[in-house]
């Protein structure tokens, strides 16, 4: 076992811990604690095994197994991304409302005095 | 006989105008404007005070959400009132009280359901670089919404009462002049535009958008189009 394998040992065993009390907490949902379990599982697997990754280079026809992993993390990066700008949006629009329905609800009783 | 006038709401969203809003309240006011709401949205300023003093009705934002989120409002506020037009006018005097016959007129006579006032059918006055930054928002707009419209980030316009109650806006901030082109196409709802004179002073074109706030504007309205 090198450097690394202990590095990321120690990274995916604290990254599955918290992802596990945040679902004890009940912030994280079954899918998404699934979701992360999977990911961090998927991390350990590449760090531990990289020729696994050549596999699927080969399979996709890229020449490099960390390129594929490059790749594909910045794509879901970006995905990630999205998500988040999507949920600030929604939650931008629902502190638009209340403000919004606090206003008219004072418009309307001094409309009504 | 009831005046053209008893007939219109208008709907003045404000943010830090405090300086010039109560001076674009009394010129609208003096041609016999009665229904005035004014939306602060949360301004920083003697804005709520200088709107209030000036006798028409304030609503008040307790936090700033952005043009979108007070013309939201205004619009909501006035079809509660029984007006027949309601019309959008900026708080910092850019626009010429006389233009607001114009842009209510074709809805009163039943001709549009929404009337637009373009400064860009006549743009003598309007910086050049201005009048680029409108037809790239012009542009954007009919290609994310498919609606054509000269003057897209126009605040000077006049919805139906019935138009006003069908508008449905999401956005919070400058996009929103994008959304209600939207709107219109896809609520069905006949458009007219009428040219207006734009007044341009140094406050009011401090108060315009930046090319930043058009370059966010336009990420924001990609981001709309995907999540809608």
């Amino acid at each position: 076992m090198t450097t690394i394998h202990i590095i990321i040992a120690i990274f995916v065993l604290f990254a599955m811990s918290r992802t596990y009390l945040r679902l004890k907490d009940g912030e994280l949902n079954i899918f998404a604690f699934i979701f992360w379990m999977l990911n961090w599982v998927l991390v350990a697997i590449i760090g531990f095994w990289p020729g696994v990754t050549q596999r699927i280079a080969d399979i996709i026809g890229i020449d490099r197994g960390i390129d594929t992993v490059v790749y594909f993390s910045i794509l879901a990066l970006f995905y990630l991304i999205y998500r988040l700008y999507v949920k600030i949006e929604h939650l931008e629009q629902d502190i638009t409302k209340v403000v919004r329905d606090e206003a008219l609800d004072k418009f309307n009783d001094k409309s009504n005095e | 006989m009831a005046t053209y006038q008893s007939k219109i709401c208008v709907v003045v969203p404000a943010f830090n105008e405090g300086s010039v809003i109560k001076g674009v309240l009394t010129s609208l006011k003096d041609a016999h404007y009665s229904n005035i709401i004014v939306v602060d949205d949360g301004s920083e300023d003697e804005t709520f005070k200088a709107a209030s003093s000036a006798g028409v009705r304030v609503m008040r934002h307790s936090i700033n959400r952005g043009l979108g989120g007070a013309l939201g409002t205004g619009l909501k506020a006035a079809t509660y009132t029984d007006c027949e037009v309601v019309v959008t006018f900026d708080a910092d005097g850019q626009h010429a009280v006389d233009d607001i016959e114009r842009v209510a007129l074709p809805i009163l006579n039943g001709k549009a359901d929404v009337v637009i006032g373009s400064r860009l059918k006549n743009h003598k006055g309007m910086p050049w670089y201005r009048v680029m930054m409108n037809m790239t928002g012009n542009f954007v707009t009919y290609l994310l919404f498919g609606v054509w419209c000269s003057d897209t980030q126009s605040g000077l316009r006049a919805f139906s009462h019935d138009a006003a109650t069908k508008i449905r806006i999401h956005t919070n901030r400058m996009e929103v002049s994008s959304e209600i082109i939207r709107e219109i196409g896809r609520r069905e709802l006949k458009m007219q535009e009428v040219p207006i004179k734009a007044i341009y002073t140094d406050y009011s074109l401090s108060k315009g958008q930046s090319l930043f706030t058009g370059i966010k504007t336009f990420f924001k309205l990609i981001l709309h189009r995907l999540m809608h």
